[in-house]
């Protein structure tokens, strides 16, 4: 019933290889601290993502999950910590230099660009794969035209895959809250990011729009290798992705394991259901 | 059959990528082209020529400039007059001191140093948005209008602080100074719009253009998913100004011949080129030239009716004139925010589906 | 005291009186944003309307008189002697009123939800359509308007700050202009004013629960029209008084709606949001630009009032894009 495996092969490997082993940590994040003003958003915070793992960042609201996607991508810049990516420390960066390096991502509210269709927020997302100048844009007909069609290829299979073909000229706008997300997915995919992050990509889904979002998500981690990095609060969905989890609370991290050892972690539990802390 | 598809039989990307995907519409437009260029030459009159075509082509160069920034990147400007002027200042002192360069060079050139003092300007848009964007725009308008004003260098030490473009020819036909015919100043400016027009679409098609309305749509998500903000807002604001310096330079070298700065590239002219781009549709290339044409058109049309037809004097045809037009910008934006080029849209959609709408 | 110290100060009074006069204008700007989130961009032409309709009122001008004359070929321009100053304040002030309430239902009322930018693309057509509405009824010619403020310059102060230069020095006492002196007063009634409503009165409150939050405001029963209009017209009550002010100034012209538009890098200094840095950014801009002329301008060829105020707001800009008074902008998503 797989009618989406094939296209995914298909989808070319512009991005040249980011040379981490399978298994071998592709992102360190080694005590990072963040505040806004005298405001702690995240505290000392530790963990690392392995090549080709899913790995959820779960926590109650307010817990720092998703201030801690935008240290990675370089949107907040943490006062204390580092975090290396494919082996290089680095310094301050700009999103953009990030997504240069590899780093895609959807947002919790979606992000697209409502005055471009489908195709075009999809087009956008391979910007960083793009490099034709002023001069051959000005003029379109040549390496232009020939670079924007060779990417156009490779964006209608990720159409392909996502099942969105019948919208591509539509304006995201115009479509319902579901087909957003998965345009969202669609243009951080076209990015062939080395590390895919994921804010809340089921949130306020049914069931149903939830098992394609899932299988999606289970099939670029698989067919194309991509490392993803996932926050979501269905409980289910992500015991049943993820390989490991990292639990936070207060911006501080209380569990760090596989979906199994979280599950029978003390804090966590307290965590869900409210226990105070007695420290 | 005369505005049709039969269905959607494209077998390759690009023929699903091009302009005017329908063959009628594609005809229709060669055949404007065509007319414009090798039918009005052969009718144009000094009247045509001064009230109507050039203004039109003029403006639609300096919309179709300010539609890049505004309509197409989100930054609004207020800076448009004093773009302009750098360009016919640009466009006098490359004709006076380099007497033998020839007028394609000029206007080109004086659109690469606009677009070179356009950067300079929108060096702020990185750090500020939106309303005081604008307002900082304001500021280059201001100083640049004065700047051509106090420092006589710009225009020669003349005694009255004028600019007067000196007689130069293309092929032998002079297309500004005092012996200018209207139809070569016209062919010249048509020729620069054609070309430029073209330049603008493949502009904004492509990876370039995304960044831009991705920067207007969402500049953080555009950000974090690649788009660096400073070669977005700045490659906006360049090719921006690069279009409005050459309408400017048009402005004074092919139409005006003799030009004062305050007075011919005020805060009006800044106020006229935005309302055309809102009229005629912000983020659409035929949006620029409808807005262009409506507002070069419609004060020619009330002129017509109130002055020649009615005898009213003209201050008064003036006012009514000024009314009309800040009432119609209302009226656009309520009722179509994305102007005359989404009624035309529209319009065409009908026309396909005619006679069965459903 | 030396001269040139003397010098100094009769410069920086002018200065913050200048600023007083932007204040007036930027207030304006400031009502409507906090309570519509509209950058309004008509004020200053509101200003000037409401200064062309008190002129006219004042000398019994029949409005429209010229569009009349062109129709009907007749040849009326007045219709008496004229009204009574307060009388035609008051009346002016009920046309204000009157064109609140068609602001809101004509144009504010259809642009629920449009964009912000949109919206101030709106003002910007609002503004050409009441400058030409201006002209239309009560023509373009510049005139005096003189409501009976005093006016020129002070000679008590002249001789009082002669008194205050070295002896011996050639010093002849400080110039400041009457009007200006008025101005300044009045504007400190106007805002006093403002802030007793805004903190004493239900409608107030209502208004700065919208300025707050529209929804929660419209969840608690506020109708966010009504409000529109009121704020409207109060916005057009601080332009009748700044269009006195700068009518009676520089006689009520077309260039009065220009002068309005310093108030812009005013608001940028003071924030949009904050009626005290409308106030602070004014006599900073005031002082600002007096000074540069002085002591700047004769350097690079004078004038440069034109945009110095502009170029103070971008340097400003750059470094707290935030404004005077706003908070710091985190940014999320």
């Amino acid at each position: 019933m797989n009618v989406h495996l094939k296209p995914i092969h298909e989808i070319r490997m512009t991005r040249p290889d980011d040379g981490i082993a399978p298994g071998k940590p592709l992102l360190v994040v080694d005590n990072i601290s963040l505040a806004f003003g005298g405001v702690k958003a995240i505290t000392n915070i530790s963990f690392d993502i392995l090549k080709g793992e899913i790995r959820a960042i779960i926590g109650p609201n307010g817990a720092g999950k998703t201030s801690m996607l935008n240290v990675i991508n370089g949107f907040y810049h943490p006062q204390e910590g580092t975090i290396t990516f494919r082996g290089e420390k680095r310094s301050r960066m700009r999103p953009h230099v990030a997504a240069h390096q590899g780093i895609a991502r959807t947002f919790q509210n979606i992000a697209l660009f409502k005055g471009m269709s489908v195709l075009d927020n999809i087009m956008t997302g391979r910007i960083t794969l793009q490099n034709r100048n002023l001069f051959w844009q000005a003029l379109w007909r040549g390496p232009a035209e020939q670079e924007e069609l060779e990417h156009r290829e490779a964006v209608e299979h990720i159409i392909d895959f996502l099942e969105i073909e019948h919208i591509r000229k539509t304006p995201v706008g115009r479509l319902p809250y579901g087909l957003q997300k998965r345009v969202e997915l669609g243009r951080a995919l076209a990015a062939e990011p080395s590390l895919l992050l994921l804010d809340e990509p089921m949130a306020g889904m049914n069931l149903e729009e939830k098992e394609d979002m899932s299988r999606f998500i289970l099939d670029v981690n698989q067919q194309f290798g991509t490392t993803i990095a996932l926050i979501e609060h269905d409980m289910g969905v992500v015991m049943d992705l993820s390989d490991r989890v990292v639990v936070l609370d207060y911006g501080r991290k209380i569990g760090d394991g596989t979906p199994d050892e979280v599950r029978n972690n003390q804090d966590v539990i307290d965590a869900y259901l409210g226990v105070s802390h007695d420290e | 059959m005369l505005y049709r598809e039969a269905g959607d039989f494209k077998t390759t990307y690009s023929l699903d990528q091009q302009t005017f995907p329908i063959r009628s519409e594609r005809w229709l437009f060669w055949l404007f082209i065509a007319f414009a260029f090798l039918v009005v030459p052969f009718l144009i009159n000094d009247y045509w020529n001064k009230a109507v075509l050039m203004p039109l082509l003029i403006y639609c160069m300096a919309a179709l400039g300010l539609n890049i920034l505004v309509g197409y990147c989100g930054q609004v400007s207020l800076g448009t007059g004093g773009f302009m002027a750098v360009g016919a200042f640009a466009a006098y002192k490359l004709m006076t001191s380099f007497p033998g360069m020839d007028m394609f060079s000029v206007t080109i050139l004086s659109g690469v140093i606009t677009a070179a003092v356009g950067v300079l300007f929108g060096l702020p848009s990185l750090r500020i948005k939106g309303f005081y964007l604008a307002v900082a725009t304001l500021a280059s308008q201001f100083f640049l209008v004065w700047m051509f004003n106090k420092f006589a260098w710009f225009y020669n030490y003349s005694a009255s602080g004028q600019i007067t473009a000196p007689e130069r020819t293309i092929f032998g036909y002079a297309v500004t100074g005092p012996n200018t015919l209207p139809w070569a100043t016209y062919l010249f400016s048509l020729t620069i719009v054609f070309v430029f027009a073209w330049v603008a679409r493949n502009l904004t098609r492509g990876r370039l253009g995304r960044s831009w309305m991705a920067i207007r749509d969402m500049d953080i998500a555009a950000e974090i998913i690649g788009v660096s903000p400073l070669r977005a807002k700045l490659s906006a604001f360049a090719v921006s100004s690069f279009y409005i310096g050459m309408a400017g330079a048009m402005f004074f070298a092919n139409y005006l011949g003799a030009a004062e700065v305050t007075e011919a590239f005020g805060i009006d002219k800044s106020f006229l080129v935005l309302f055309m781009v809102i009229i005629g549709g912000l983020g659409s290339i035929l949006g620029s030239f409808l807005g262009a044409g409506f507002l070069v058109l419609l004060p020619v049309l009330l002129k017509n009716i109130m002055v020649n037809q009615l005898g009213w004097p003209t201050d008064l045809a003036a006012h009514i004139q000024i009314m009309l037009i800040g009432g119609l910008i209302v009226f656009f934006l309520i009722v179509e925010p994305h102007g005359l080029a989404q009624l035309w849209r529209i319009t065409k959609e009908k026309l396909r589906l005619w006679p069965f709408p459903y | 005291m030396s001269p040139a110290l003397l010098n100094f100060i009769e410069i920086f009074m002018n200065g913050l009186m200048a600023g007083i006069m932007y204040s007036l204008v930027a207030l304006g700007f400031v009502l409507i944003f906090k309570a519509s989130g509209i950058f309004n961009f008509a004020q200053g032409v509101m200003a000037l309307f409401a200064a062309l309709t008190l002129v006219g009122l004042q000398t019994g001008q029949v409005p429209f008189s010229h569009l009349i004359n062109a129709i009907f070929g007749t040849d009326i321009h007045n219709w008496g002697e004229g009204m009574n100053t307060v009388l035609a304040i008051l009346l002016a002030m009920a046309i204000m009123v009157a064109l609140a309430w068609a602001i809101e239902r004509f144009v504010l009322k259809h642009l629920v939800n449009q964009e912000p930018i949109i919206l101030f693309m709106a003002t910007i057509g609002l503004a050409y359509f009441l400058e030409g509405l201006g002209d239309l009824m009560w023509g373009s010619d510049v005139k005096t308007l003189s409501v009976g403020l005093p006016s020129g310059g002070s000679f008590w102060w002249e001789d009082v700050t002669r008194e205050w230069a070295a002896a011996g020095s050639e010093y002849f006492g400080m110039y400041i202009d009457l009007l200006d002196v008025s101005a300044t007063v009045i504007a400190i009634i106007l805002v006093t004013a403002l802030t007793l409503f805004s903190q004493y009165t239900a409608t107030g409150r209502a208004l700065r629960a919208v300025a707050d939050d529209h929804q929660a405001a419209l969840s608690v029963g506020i109708s966010l029209r009504t409000i529109w209009v009121i704020v409207w017209s109060i916005a057009g009550f601080v332009a009748l008084v700044a269009g006195i002010m700068w009518g009676s100034k520089s006689g009520v012209q077309f260039s009065l709606s220009l002068i309005a538009l310093k108030a812009l890098p005013v608001l940028i200094l003071g924030g949009f949001t904050s009626i005290p840095g409308a106030i602070v950014g004014g006599l900073i801009i005031g002082v600002g630009e007096k000074l540069a002329e002085a002591y700047v301008g004769p350097l690079v060829g004078g004038a440069i009032e034109n945009w110095f105020a502009y170029v103070v707001a971008l340097a400003f800009l750059l470094f707290r894009p935030q404004g005077l008074f706003g908070d710091k902008i985190i940014e999320r998503i």
